[in-house]
């Protein structure tokens, strides 16, 4: 009974954040309600047992990149009217994708209750008693190989890729450097010099 | 004692919710108490470090001085500036006590003495702490003022470069451990060096995460020499600046009890939790749970040494630290670790 209470609850709140995401007004509302729903996905993660998922994804969506998302949306300069002044234009293409979508699910929805696909093929590999970190790990490094290493591989790239594109060097500023800065000594530094009057000293 | 719930009138379901609430209320309670206490001991610290008395005037020597400002603030008015966003300003300072609150529900005070005995113990921490930049940056947000701002975007930069280095600490430490869970974790450090001392930070291969760790948990929850975020001759007071009363005494709070944490999480990821810190029987006859709070007063007052003798970083240096420096650090460090253990634990 309470997993059906918890279920029902997470689920409502997840589409309910996910609805005020697109309805908000303010851009960081929005984000602090796609926040809510990644929170709340986690919660139904743990309740279908995979808690290594849960975590991960609370770790990985609500501690970093939504992070990063509310600092971005924060300093915007928010101008409400021409928000919304987009709206029909941009309505009919909305309404597409979200009938696309919908097609696409009650198809994948009929298919699977049709079960003609092989269900059993696509069974969690994990017996009840092995923690899912173990069963994960334990497929992802043999059997999973080489896409996992290869999925780290376009990660790497696309990171480098990035800071390429947005990294610039900047010659009017003059950075500090420490290791300079401890390697000097007094005798590099101070000069003493004894100058005839009338005559300045050379630097 | 859920069971002895359980088997009275209660029944499974109530009785189960009976003895949970009880049992979070017994950590949550003391553990406020232990705030209230560590901020006298800390302003004790500091002050004796600057030839000064600190509180010396509330009950004796003081002790009731946290109190009375407890009171005070309570009996204050609550001001929320009209520029405001109001919700999500009286919600911020919530959002920052509840989760300094909820990441002590894995704590092990000793052994078996955990609420959750979760297997996923260390990432419940990392994601539970991950959510306490948001009390900071949606007050900053919502204060509509510039100092607030100013504060929320130098902590939530800050937290999330301090958090990688945390997550290779706690890898290497994961990976000798061979769990998340932390009573694991703590249980496979008994013994660990020469068989008789109990702790991953007298492991040499270990020692420097155990420093990395430290250094990075000052700056996680923003001690000096890492609290740019309310640098008060910058910032005024940064993200409180605009907080009054009770609002203002829940960021205080979590604030202090976040450190406790980064106290508690020193001391079970190195230096052996509940453990004595030799594997010798007479130790044992010390109860676990006073070996673990003195591990934890001695990080404590190590937090607060630092705080009364480091000057504050600039914000390049902060970051130049955590990427340049803590990063690579870490990260070469993972590779030794997890090499030394393939080469020796799981043979070549």
């Amino acid at each position: 009974m309470i997993q059906a209470f918890a279920f029902y609850l997470f689920a409502a709140v997840v589409i309910l954040s996910g609805a005020l995401t697109v309805l908000s007004r303010n851009p960081v509302h929005s984000v602090l309600w796609l926040i809510l729903a990644f929170f709340n996905a986690a919660g139904l993660m743990v309740l279908v047992g995979a808690e290594f998922i849960a975590m991960l994804l609370v770790i990985v969506y609500v501690g970093a990149v939504a992070v990063l998302f509310l600092f971005v949306v924060m300093m915007l300069d928010i101008d409400f009217a021409e928000l919304r002044s987009g709206f029909v234009r941009y309505g009919f293409f909305g309404l597409l994708v979200a009938l696309v979508l919908a097609a696409e699910m009650i198809i994948a929805g009929g298919a699977w209750s049709a079960g003609s696909l092989e269900l059993s093929q696509r069974a969690a590999p994990t017996s009840g008693d092995l923690p899912n970190i173990e069963a994960m790990g334990a497929l992802i490094y043999s059997k999973y190989l080489y896409i996992f290493e290869a999925a780290g591989l376009v990660l790497l790239v696309a990171m480098i890729g990035a800071i390429v594109l947005t990294h610039r060097e900047r010659k009017d500023v003059r950075p500090q450097n420490i290791s300079d800065q401890v390697k000097r000594r007094p005798q590099d530094a101070v000069r003493n010099v004894d100058q005839p009057v009338g005559q300045g000293v050379e630097l | 004692m859920t069971e002895w719930f359980q088997s009275t009138w209660m029944g499974p379901a109530l009785g189960w919710f009976v003895s949970t609430t009880i049992l979070i209320l017994m950590i949550a309670l003391p553990l406020m108490l232990a705030v209230a206490m560590i901020i006298y001991a800390d302003r004790k610290i500091w002050a004796a470090m600057a030839l000064r008395r600190g509180p010396n005037v509330v009950g004796p020597l003081g002790l009731l001085q946290s109190f009375a400002d407890g009171l005070k603030v309570m009996l204050q008015e609550t001001i929320i500036p009209s520029a405001a966003n109001r919700g999500l300003f009286l919600l911020a300072p919530i959002i920052t006590f509840t989760v300094a609150l909820i990441v002590w529900a894995v704590i092990p005070f000793g052994e078996g003495m955990v609420l959750a005995d979760i297997n996923v113990g260390l990432l419940y921490l990392l994601a539970a702490s991950s959510l306490g930049v948001y009390g900071v940056i949606i007050s900053g947000w919502a204060s509509n003022s510039k100092y607030p701002f100013y504060s929320a975007l130098r902590a939530a930069a800050q937290m999330v470069s301090y958090e990688v280095s945390i997550g290779f600490v706690l890898i290497s430490v994961v990976l000798w451990a061979d769990s998340f869970n932390l009573s694991t974790i703590v249980l496979a450090q008994q013994a660990h060096v020469f068989g008789f001392l109990n702790g991953f930070g007298f492991n040499p291969l270990l020692f420097p995460m155990a420093v990395v760790f430290l250094i990075s948990a000052l700056a996680e929850t923003a001690r000096a020499p890492f609290d740019l975020t309310e640098a008060e001759s910058e910032l005024v007071a940064g993200y409180q600046t605009e907080y009054s009363s009770m609002s203002f005494a829940l960021f205080w709070l979590g604030e202090y009890a976040n450190v406790l944490l980064m106290c508690a999480l020193n001391a079970i990821l190195f230096w052996g939790g509940w453990l004595p810190p030799v594997d010798w029987a007479p130790l044992y006859a010390v109860p676990g749970i006073i070996w673990f709070f003195a591990k934890i007063l001695i990080f404590f007052f190590v937090f607060s040494w630092i705080k009364a003798t480091v000057p504050r970083y600039r914000y390049d240096q902060l970051m130049r630290l955590g990427w340049k420096i803590f990063l690579p650090i870490s990260l070469i460090w993972v590779f030794l670790v997890s090499g030394y253990l393939m080469l020796t634990r799981y043979g070549a």
